[in-house]
């Protein structure tokens, strides 16, 4: 009885003296079980249906553009990874809001949060552990459909090094994008044991602000081309404009359709991405101590 | 007994911050409405093309499934149902207050913001905006008895009333031709263009289609809910 991280109670019947495995261990074994969760395994049938079904909405697309430039042998692929992201990104949108309740709303709801908050994980670790599953979750959601469109570009030999590129570049959006969707997902589904409300305040804020943002770009940017500083500026108003923005001037990937933020507004944009994520991680915390003082 | 289920029914929509995100909605509608008055020159412009694309495309739909779904879904959600399943009520009276009721938060909180966004982007055509105003409501009331009857059909009614109204209405409205004809939005915008003759507003169905489809339509979803509300089964929480 050494290390008394873990907690084993000893109620008389048999004597525990093996390892202990600590806080570590159990916000891992709680990540990896929300992780899980997030795609029903492990879970009744019925709710296996809705993560299984957007995760081939997003993967069947993909699929189908490596058959038709393996068939057809285009100059350059159809389409690139990063703009596929925001292709489907009304998808992704959905995934989030079906499924960052479940790993939310149902502790709160079912109260099974109070056994959680009884064990030696902090609430911190509870709250990192449910939204890094939520970021692993929608990383396998966006990057499967970006490798099968990876290795159909290698199979149409298309140009290594470009494809691996946009890959590379693919991947690194789908991860701001995660994070920062995650963190606004969590927050919302943490802040109520409604799931059906948590499901549609998600969607809400996330269609909402795009659409206002993309009618306001459209309707600033007089020119079409997004010169207009006040258009660029209003893309810092939707996660997906913003993500997007901010890995185009990241990564200087420049591409067709899209537009290099100078120096300045990537600054600004980076600064708006890091203080909404923190701000909303910071809520999610705030949130459990509510829940943990009763 | 029906002003009861009434008062219930509303303090499950408004209750608790949930009523926030009723509010939000027609809020973003007006303050982008009024940012743009304030910054852009000429709002006559393109009032039409954003009262549709942003108003009736996505704030109403919003609206209504919020409200339709707050109203009935979150009660067979949490259970609570059975206490109002086990008295002697119709179930007719039941689905009929809270859809009623919400088709009255449609129309304090999505045509009646529809009709102000429509003023402050145009104060010359009053018309158009009433016109918008009277389309969303119409729209309103279609959504509710879609949203109403998938409430009582399935335990994941909100997402698959997003799946309906995001993939279907939008995307594969604005893509497949076949499907704008099948689709609230285009019905309702049919009824706007009878009423304001704005140049920009063309929906892809014909008027007398549009009202018989809305009509059937809201008596379906109605009928159904109130026929699956008879036999409903509990089930048993994931």
């Amino acid at each position: 009885m050494s290390d008394r991280t873990g907690v084993i109670h000893d109620i008389g019947y048999r004597h525990y003296d093996g390892p202990r495995l600590g806080r570590w261990a159990i916000t891992q074994a709680l990540m990896v079980s929300s992780l899980r969760h997030a795609y029903g395994i492990g879970r009744s049938g019925k709710s296996k249906v809705m993560p299984i079904f957007l995760l081939a909405v997003m993967v069947v697309p993909a699929a189908i553009v490596v058959g038709i430039e393996n068939g057809l042998q285009f100059d350059k692929p159809p389409v690139e990874p990063v703009d596929y992201i925001y292709l489907l990104q009304p998808v992704i949108a959905l995934y989030l809001a079906s499924q960052a309740p479940q790993l939310f709303s149902r502790d709160l709801r079912y109260r099974s949060i109070v056994l959680y908050l009884a064990r030696p994980p902090r609430r911190t670790d509870y709250a990192l552990a449910k939204l890094t599953a939520l970021v692993a979750a929608q990383m396998i959601l966006i990057c499967i459909p970006l490798v099968v469109l990876y290795a159909g570009a290698l199979l149409a030999k298309y140009n290594f090094l470009q494809m691996s590129r946009q890959f590379v570049a693919g991947l690194a959006g789908a991860l701001l994008l995660s994070i920062l969707l995650a963190a606004i997902g969590g927050l919302i589904a943490a802040a109520t044991p409604r799931r059906g409300f948590a499901v549609a305040a998600i969607i809400a804020v996330l269609i909402v602000s795009f659409t206002a943002a993309t009618t306001t770009m459209a309707i600033v940017d007089e020119k079409g081309d997004m010169s207009s500083t006040a258009a660029r500026y209003a893309s810092l108003v939707s996660p997906f404009n913003l993500t997007e923005a901010l890995q185009t001037w990241f990564l200087r990937n420049d591409r067709d359709g899209s537009w290099m933020p100078t120096t300045q507004q990537g600054l600004v944009f980076t600064a708006v991405y890091v203080l909404l994520v923190a701000a909303c991680v910071w809520g999610v915390n705030a949130r459990y101590a509510k829940v943990a003082r009763g | 007994m029906v002003a009861t289920i009434a008062r219930l029914t509303l303090a499950t929509l408004f209750g608790h911050r949930r009523g926030l995100l009723l509010f939000i909605l027609p809020v973003v509608l007006l303050a982008l409405c009024v940012l743009l008055a304030l910054t852009v020159d000429d709002t006559a412009d393109f009032s039409t093309a954003l009262l549709q694309q942003f108003g009736l495309a996505v704030i109403l739909p919003l609206v209504a499934l919020i409200a339709a779904t707050g109203a009935i879904a979150t009660e067979i959600d949490d259970g609570s149902i059975v206490y109002l399943l086990s008295k002697p009520i119709k179930r007719y009276t039941i689905i009929l207050t809270k859809a009623g009721l919400a088709i009255g938060v449609i129309f304090a909180l999505g045509a009646i913001p529809m009709t102000l966004a429509g003023i402050i982007l145009d104060p010359s055509d009053l018309r158009t905006a009433l016109a918008f105003g009277i389309g969303a409501l119409v729209a309103g009331i279609a959504y509710t008895a879609i949203f109403t009857a998938i409430s009582v059909i399935s335990a994941n009614a909100v997402t698959i009333g997003l799946l309906y109204s995001l993939l279907w209405e939008s995307v594969m409205g604005q893509y497949v031709d076949g499907a704008k004809a099948l689709s609230v939005q285009q019905w309702s915008l049919a009824l706007i263009q009878k009423l304001s003759d704005a140049p920009h507003v063309e929906s892809a169905v014909k008027l007398p289609i549009a009202m018989i489809l809305l009509l059937a339509v809201t008596a379906v979803g109605l009928t159904l809910a109130i026929t699956r509300l008879r036999s409903l089964v509990l089930s048993t929480s994931e």
